[in-house]
């Protein structure tokens, strides 16, 4: 076996075989059959918006909940001419991201991206970047529970039925129950979302932050759960509205403070602890959003002004 | 009562029967309900009281026979010939069924308040302040304490969740109502509180009751016309006072007979 760096470039194979990946696996780790059987479902995903379609979801080398659906889905829609981005809760440089990453590198010779703007394929943890996707962009999710219903009714057979008869009301008994307790609608993130005003949907526990940027997006959305073998998708310029009262309308989470680092006042922040006596900042989740904005010559409280080539050492 | 029966009747049960393999849930029964009107189904433990409940109320398909109910756009309708779709939905918008153990027609984990409001969010109400005033004017009617509005149904005694899921059914004002042994389990204060109210309710709104109990004192206080069932035959009916006071089959006449005098 020969182990080989994620920055080579990569080269058209003679046959389906690339060379220079790792040997003894197919282009993407899985073989061409699953591939084929993952892209009916993914198709018939698109073809309806919203509805969780059943696949035979493959041992992937790495544990149920770290990413195996989106895996799966990535790996059917990759061509080696992609450019490859995979974030872990907004963050490019997180164990699963690079791991991810590196596994995709490997098996399939494809080039790999920490930017947005470059990638053609983004899988996605928990996050959706904070610069606007183009429709030539795929944003595949990893998600952990694909049925919405799962909470209020652990039946399968019964959530089934409910999706295929649209009754839909106990979801909203659960934002009632929510209000009725803490006087607003407390669910923060995997915020339910109806799509193409039929199927509600699970957006992968992403916060309800990235929820507006699920409706009319450009890119194609592919929503992939191994363990719970569902795939799930939105086609481009879909509308996606989440759930809400008259009276409780949806609303987003919203910061006083900007990004420690570069500023930022419209991008959504994670608390850091920075000692033991109660200090913390605000940094960006979206690590790419801030250092594009940081090499851009924004600079927030506690951030100091970045040199371009500075990032990446990490890997 | 002619007067109501001028409009046909609410519900039309013909020949249903339920087989349970060999075994006979009940057999050949009829039946007519009219809108208004509180049928009682008597019999003892096994004689297919609950199996012709459920087959009338939908939750279960009879081997033979059709349920037809007056629906409010189409007229008498089989509901069992019914879009899957559609008899759902009746069930939660023209229907109401109480159930023995209200563990069953409760959703345990979320609060009173969300249990009655549940079916109106179903029927597609999206404003929070008006479900929690329906929910709100439900639990009054129902004699509940408002302060346990936002409480787990499991913290409630017995009698308070048997009401509990009566406010819950009669929310989206239900032409039929079908219970299956609703007081049994209660011990007999909160028996009569519980049949009082019923009494009460189903008369006030003109709402037509199936119940089945093997209790003759619920019959003799709610229902207008009674049914005698035994082996998943019906043996005996007619009105209520008739059938308990003269009563003429034999197995009636036991039945009426085993009451202990208090």
């Amino acid at each position: 076996m020969s182990m080989t760096q994620e920055a080579q470039p990569w080269q058209a194979p003679e046959h389906d075989k690339p060379v220079e990946q790792v040997e003894g696996y197919n282009f993407a780790y899985l073989d061409e059959q699953t591939k084929r059987m993952i892209r009916r479902a993914i198709l018939k995903g698109v073809a309806i918006p919203g509805y969780q379609v059943p696949f035979g979801s493959r041992e992937m080398p790495l544990p149920y909940g770290w990413g195996t659906g989106g895996m799966q889905v990535t790996a059917a829609v990759i061509g080696e001419n992609d450019t490859l981005k995979v974030i872990d809760q907004g963050a490019d440089d997180t164990t699963n991201a690079v791991n991810i990453r590196r596994f995709f590198a490997k098996t399939a010779g494809v080039a790999t991206t920490e930017k947005t703007s470059d990638a053609s394929l983004i899988q996605t943890r928990h996050r959706i970047p904070e610069k606007p996707l183009t429709d030539d962009q795929i944003l595949i999710y990893q998600v952990p529970i694909p049925e919405p219903l799962r909470w209020v009714e652990p039946r399968e057979t019964e959530t089934r039925k409910m999706h295929a008869l649209e009754e839909y009301g106990v979801m909203h008994v659960s934002l009632y129950e929510s209000i009725a307790r803490f006087g607003r609608i407390t669910t923060a993130y995997n915020y339910p979302v109806q799509v193409n005003g039929r199927y509600i949907m699970a957006p992968s526990p992403i916060p309800k932050f990235d929820n507006p940027k699920m409706h009319q997006m450009a890119a194609l959305q592919l929503f992939g759960a191994g363990r719970e073998k569902r795939i799930y998708a939105v086609p481009p310029y879909t509308d996606v509205k989440s759930l809400d009262f008259e009276d409780h309308p949806f609303t987003i989470q919203s910061w006083e403070e900007n990004c420690a680092l570069c500023g930022a006042d419209d991008s959504y922040l994670d608390e850091v602890i920075t000692d033991d006596a109660g200090g913390k900042m605000y940094v960006c989740s979206d690590s790419d959003y801030c250092a594009e904005r940081r090499e851009a010559g924004h600079v927030g409280d506690q951030g100091e002004p970045q040199t371009p080539a500075q990032k990446g050492a990490a890997e | 009562m002619m007067a109501l029966r001028d409009n046909g009747p609410l519900l039309e049960v013909e020949g249903l029967t339920q087989k349970y393999g060999h075994q006979i849930g009940c057999e050949d029964v009829h039946f007519s309900l009219y809108p208004g009107e509180v049928l009682g189904i008597v019999g003892e433990s096994g004689s297919g009281k609950s199996t012709l409940l459920r087959c009338a109320s939908g939750l279960m398909q009879p081997t033979a026979g059709t349920v037809r109910f007056d629906t409010r756009v189409d007229g008498l309708q089989d509901i069992y010939a019914l879009s899957e779709a559609e008899r759902r939905m009746l069930m939660r918008t023209d229907w109401g069924i109480i159930f023995q153990n209200a563990r069953d027609g409760l959703r345990m984990n979320v609060s009173a308040g969300a249990n009655v409001g549940e079916r109106l969010m179903a029927v597609g109400e999206r404003h929070y302040g008006s479900i929690r005033d329906v929910s709100s004017e439900w639990l009054e009617k129902v004699e509940m304490d408002l302060g346990r509005m936002d409480d787990l149904p499991r913290t409630f005694s017995g009698g308070m969740q048997q009401r509990l899921q009566i406010a819950r059914n009669l929310v989206t004002k239900p032409r039929l109502v079908f219970m299956d042994e609703p007081t049994s389990g209660l011990d007999v204060s909160v028996q009569a509180r519980l049949l009082d109210l019923v009494r009460g309710l189903v008369r006030q709104l003109g709402i037509a009751c199936i119940i089945v109990t093997h209790d003759l004192g619920v019959v003799r206080l709610l229902s207008d016309r009674l049914m005698v069932m035994r082996r998943g035959r019906v043996v005996e009916q007619g009105l209520t006072d008739q059938v308990l006071d003269d009563p003429q089959h034999a197995y009636t006449q036991l039945l009426v007979s085993s009451i202990l005098p208090v």
